[in-house]
């Protein structure tokens, strides 16, 4: 909503200055997106008067003028071709900075004569891109009026962005009731009174129940003149931007900014028989005034004549009925149009107007018919002609309703005491009509009260939110308790965790390019967005390591192939709740330890990964120990370098492995490249009670170790040996360590274990160490066929 | 005496013998030509039992005493050849140490975690708990149970984005803001309720300063008494303890949003000195959080009685709050996963925040 100071004064007897204004306008709650006040900047630049032009003794396109100034007659040497004498131009001398280069003035000399100013166009004032001569000042302006006088720039425009509650505040009046009340001035009153009309008017109205039309009210002008504008009008109209179109489109334009009330002329001329408000049919088309034909459906209320469409209800006029400078009889529509059905429409269509802007939050429809005298009147005097009596259909839609106001709500909600009175006043000056003991009837212009938490809000930005005092809050505990969960305490040690291993903490989208989603196991109907914004964010991601794996296609190709990325984040199996979890995935691509002096280079492999998991893991809590391992795991990863870590079949709590060559090769990334994921909602709870440790128990005899070479196939796993050997006994053997594996031929593997034997009571005698040496072979060989190597 | 005197002879002569040893071996040569089984001294030792015992009492303490004499000078000349061998492997084995470590990835946490402990720390110190809600939301908690009915203008301007419609009509949306987290916790616990909620949000645009994922923190208060003062004090202490300032400057500017009343949003003074923005000085203005009282509808839509219970709640980006507070430019790079950014803009892993050590 633009506006210009002057504007508003029209409607707000006020002293404030446009700072004041400014200020007021924002505490109130409509704040100042701009404000362009040229008076500072144009202080410079002055009326001058050009006694002389003559031409200049050196060049054929340079005058030569005697200019006078406010500080005396100076030389300038002018190259604009209206440069005469008798003419008043804008006058800069030096030291003034020119608006369009910002660079100051100085004297210089052309040609071999002094010009001791410079006088100005359009284009360097930044007025307009006007360059071919300069600026010709009409009126009777004396010499040294600063120019921002003569030109008509010394309104400063104010630009507000006005919140979608406040319809009443799209137009002048609405603003200057807000400063009113605030404290900024008075309110002028308005003159309402109707105007008589002198017959009948010859077109009807009609308004159809099921249109979103409630109320219309039409009148008829006959024998006026249509023109341009007078240049007050023009002049307001352009202080805001609009372009002035005719004086009957620009009073309409003009009262939409003014009151906030929308209206539309037509050339009763061009109407055939009466107009109604009705729904649209369907496929019924309109070539509205942008220029552009719509199609309409029967969800649409348009205006019509006896014969066709001839305006878009509360949207945009049509082109066929509209005024020209032609026009001698119009026909004038103030009608109020359902903000619901307006913005649907306007929606579809795809329109965005002036009128529309303002039906869809809600103009005053008490205002209707006053509306309609207001233009009245700036018709006839503007145009002339006579106008007829009103025709109105339809009815004010009813929205009276009031509330109460407790005296003891400003304070317990807004938190600040003010006067009853104070309040009382408040409420009145903004319309509301409030009995003394708080029973407040909300004004027409304001849809947005529905009920005592907004009366308490009206008083209060009224009041000034910075008179509201600072109130500590109760603190539930004197020292404060934990208050995360689990859950998220796990989230925070995973993702600590990964970062103490060297891992760069990612955020990358939750979505995804449909084709990621499917390598993924992703790719559900339900998970698709139907409006993305792009192609490569179609699909919710199924899992964290499509994007990581992306992120680092992205950074190998700007020269970083080592890295290791990871991030804790949610991915999604479904459209419900229950659906998302919460992962800490990673994945590490090149060098795990790159080339360096110390020797030792190694690529980053899928026991890395398998050492991020057990450590995020075991961050959080969990006797990693006691989790089972197991090879294979979900289709994007290498089906023979992969593992799954699960508490059983049916809970599997990570992923680990070398990301299938097929899965790089479609995201056209590099690989090798390994990865994890951790469902940190499988994670079981704690089982700990309390904060108090198990008993140290133990022994002071010294731990000894023996080393066992066995020969098993292929096909076992060297879990499946740990586990058999550290059954043997369960008490003495302390640790089973696999130190060495190497490939046999005849499908046959070479593993060799350390065993760690803790004596309990009494040191092992050769015997003792004998006995369980052979249980270990026994059993190596019964539950794997493993054979001690000879 | 004459004993004596051989006795003194060869003590001379084994301690020049000594001293003149050229190496470890040397003495050890010198070491069994003395002491050995066959040594000079053993012998005499041996030929002490043929002795008369007066005698053999006096030729014992006397070689005793040249015994432990040349075992003294032995010893010690020992030590000086191992002094003299470990100096010589001590020089042998210099290195040079400016030589780079062995290389190690030194890990980071992104911005968003980072602001997000912090943010906890503060609020967790007022007894907020951190609640959250599922990203992929229903029409009621997003935008009904909120006050914006499906023909409110508002809902019109979240750039929401939208599934697939369901054979029943109904589609789910991603959240457009926290807000929803207010109405599933109201929903699902007793007043008094004191919640953040920090988390993703989504909305479908994307320019120089929007991104269609973003981080919100939302607050919510519900208790009896809550008003407008505690919510400007809150705002502010917050935004002093955040920001790790002494003082800030706040306006509260009255506005609207449908699940408050009233509303306002709030902006933070600051400065620009030499390109770094500054929080808590100068006299421009930067809005950075929507807040406002609960409206009545939306505590009624969360199962309570807005005759009893009211309450605040707020909403700011975290990722808006991250690049304030740490004069991160462009929030689009949070998002990009460049390992340069990472790097520069990431945190220490074990530079947690705390109230005790400070939040940055």
């Amino acid at each position: 909503m633009k506006f210009t100071l002057s504007w508003l004064k029209e409607h707000l007897d006020t002293t404030a200055t446009l700072d004041q204004i400014c200020e007021g306008l924002i505490g109130v709650g409509l704040e100042v997106e701009e404000v362009s006040d040229r008076t500072q900047e144009l202080a410079a630049f002055k009326v001058a008067y050009v006694l002389e032009a003559e031409k200049h003794p050196n060049a054929d396109k340079l005058r030569l003028c005697k200019v006078e100034t406010d500080t005396g007659v100076i030389q300038v040497v002018c190259g604009a071709p209206n440069a005469r004498a008798g003419m008043k131009a804008i006058i800069a001398l030096p030291g003034a900075v020119i608006p369009a280069t910002k660079i100051a003035l100085e004297k210089g000399s052309i040609r071999g004569q002094e010009s001791q100013g410079m006088m100005c166009s359009e284009r360097e004032l930044l007025l307009s891109e006007e360059h071919d001569g300069i600026i010709d000042v009409q009126g009777d302006w004396p010499v040294g009026t600063p120019a921002v006088k003569a030109l008509g720039l010394d309104d400063p425009m104010i630009y507000i962005k006005v919140t979608a509650n406040r319809p009443d505040a799209l137009g002048i009046h609405g603003l200057a009731r807000d400063l009113a009340a605030k404290g900024l001035g008075t309110l002028k009153p308005l003159n309402t009174a109707p105007v008589k009309g002198i017959f009948k008017s010859p077109i009807n109205v009609a308004v159809d129940e099921k249109s979103s039309c409630a109320l219309f009210v039409g009148r008829y002008f006959k024998g006026v003149k249509n023109g341009p504008s007078p240049a007050w009008l023009q002049a307001r109209l352009k202080s805001i931007g609009l372009r002035p179109i005719s004086t009957l489109v620009d009073i309409t334009n003009y009262i939409t900014f003014t009151y906030g009330r929308p209206l539309h002329v037509f050339d009763a001329d061009k109407v055939h028989g009466h107009i109604s408000a009705r729904l649209a049919k369907t496929g019924e088309s309109l070539l509205a005034l942008d220029g552009k034909t719509y199609t309409l459906t029967d969800q649409m209320t348009v205006i019509a004549d006896d014969r066709a469409a001839e305006g878009i209800a509360g949207i945009m006029g049509g082109e066929a009925s509209g005024c020209s400078d032609t026009t001698t009889n119009v026909f004038l529509e103030a009608a109020y149009f359902d903000p619901q059905a307006t913005a649907a429409t306007g929606r579809k269509l795809g329109i965005i107007s002036d009128a529309r802007y303002r039906f869809e939050r809600g103009v005053d429809p008490a205002f209707t018919q006053t509306g309609a005298e207001i233009a009245t009147r700036l018709i006839l005097e503007l145009c002339g002609g006579e106008a007829s009596e009103l025709v109105i259909a339809g009815a004010l839609p009813d929205t009276a309703r009031s509330f109460t106001l407790r005296k003891t709500r400003v304070k317990s909600l807004g938190g600040v005491d003010i006067r009853w009175t104070d309040q009382l006043r408040i409420l009145r000056d903004l319309g509301f009509m409030v009995s003394e003991d708080g029973v407040a009837n909300v004004p027409s212009w304001r849809p947005d009260v529905k009920g005592e938490a907004d009366l308490v809000e009206e008083i209060c930005r009224i009041y000034g939110l910075e008179n509201i005092q600072n109130a500590p809050m109760s603190r539930p505990h004197d020292i404060a308790r934990p208050v995360l969960n689990p859950l998220q305490k796990r989230m925070l040690a995973a993702r600590r965790t990964l970062a103490t291993r060297g891992f760069n903490e990612a955020v990358t989208w939750a979505f995804l390019p449909e084709a990621h989603a499917k390598l993924f196991g992703g790719g559900l109907n339900e998970l698709k967005l139907s409006n993305a914004i792009s192609s490569e964010l179609t699909d919710m991601r199924p899992s964290l390591l499509p994007n990581l794996i992306a992120a680092a296609g992205r950074n190998v190709a700007r020269g970083f192939a080592d890295l290791m990325l990871a991030e804790v984040g949610h991915a999604y199996a479904g459209d419900k709740a229950t659906d998302e979890t919460l992962r800490a995935g990673g994945i590490r691509r090149g060098a795990a330890v790159s080339r360096n002096v110390q020797g030792g280079k190694r690529d980053a492999d899928v026991f890395d990964v398998k050492a991020d998991v057990l450590n995020v893991l075991e961050a959080c809590g969990l006797a990693v120990a006691s989790l089972q391992v197991v090879s294979g795991a979900p289709a994007w990863f290498h089906p023979g370098r992969s593992g799954t870590i699960q508490m059983g079949p049916q809970n599997k709590l990570a992923y680990f492995g070398e990301i299938h060559p097929r899965v790089l090769q479609a995201m056209d990334v590099k690989g090798p490249l390994v990865a994890f994921e951790i469902i940190l909602n499988r994670l079981p709870a704690s089982k700990a009670k309390s904060n108090a440790r198990a008993a140290l128990n133990f022994s002071d005899l010294m731990p000894l170790s023996r080393d066992f070479a066995f020969v098993v196939d292929d096909k076992v796993q060297a879990a499946e040996l740990v586990k058999a050997v550290k059954g043997v006994d369960k008490v003495l053997i302390a640790d089973v360590n696999v130190f060495d594996l190497y490939k046999l031929e005849g499908g046959k593997t070479s593993l060799a274990v350390e065993v760690t034997l803790q004596p309990k009571d009494k040191t092992f005698t050769d015997a003792d160490i004998e006995a369980i040496s052979a249980k270990i072979v026994a059993t190596a060989a019964k539950a794997v066929g493993a054979m001690l190597r000879t | 005496m004459t004993d004596q005197t051989s006795l003194d002879a060869l003590e001379q002569e084994l301690l020049a013998q000594v001293s003149a040893a050229a190496d470890e071996a040397g003495v050890e040569a010198i070491r069994v030509s003395a002491l050995g089984k066959k040594g000079v001294i053993s012998e005499r030792m041996a030929a002490l039992g043929k002795m008369a015992p007066d005698e053999r009492k006096a030729a014992g303490a006397a070689l005793n005493i040249l015994k432990d004499k040349v075992t003294e000078a032995l010893s010690a000349k020992k030590s000086v050849f191992a002094e003299a061998a470990l100096e010589a492997r001590l020089v042998s084995e210099k290195i040079d140490v400016t030589l780079p470590v062995r290389p190690q990835s030194a890990g980071t946490i992104h911005p968003v975690s980072q602001v997000w402990e912090e943010v906890v720390q503060i609020f967790g110190d007022l007894g907020f708990s951190v609640a959250e809600g599922p990203h992929i939301e229903d029409d009621f908690h997003n935008f009904d149970a909120l006050n914006m009915p499906a023909d409110h203008p508002a809902r019109q301007e979240h750039d929401t984005f939208y599934f697939n419609e369901k054979p029943d009509g109904s589609r789910m949306v991603l959240r457009t803001h926290t807000s929803p987290v207010q109405i599933r916790t109201m929903l699902s616990q007793k007043p008094p309720i004191r919640i953040i909620a920090p988390g993703r949000t989504f909305r479908s645009d994307s320019d120089m300063t929007h991104t269609p994922m973003f981080n919100q923190v939302e607050a919510l208060v519900i208790d009896e008494t809550t008003h407008m003062g505690n919510l400007k004090w809150i705002l502010e202490e917050f935004c002093k303890a955040f920001f790790e300032v002494d003082d800030v400057k706040m306006r509260f500017r009255a506005s609207h949003f449908p699940f408050t009343e009233p509303s306002m949003e709030v902006d933070i003074n600051y400065s620009r000195e030499g390109g770094q923005l500054k929080i808590g000085t100068g006299d421009k203005w930067l809005e950075i959080l929507g807040s406002g009282m609960v409206h009545p509808n939306v505590i009624r839509a969360g199962g309570l009685d807005p005759d009893k219970y009211q309450g605040f709640a707020f909403g700011m980006g975290i990722d808006r709050i991250a690049m304030l507070k740490y004069g991160i430019p462009d929030l689009r790079a949070f998002f990009e996963s460049d390992l340069r950014w990472l790097r520069h803009y990431g945190f220490r892993s074990l530079q947690v925040p705390t109230l005790a050590g400070g939040l940055s």
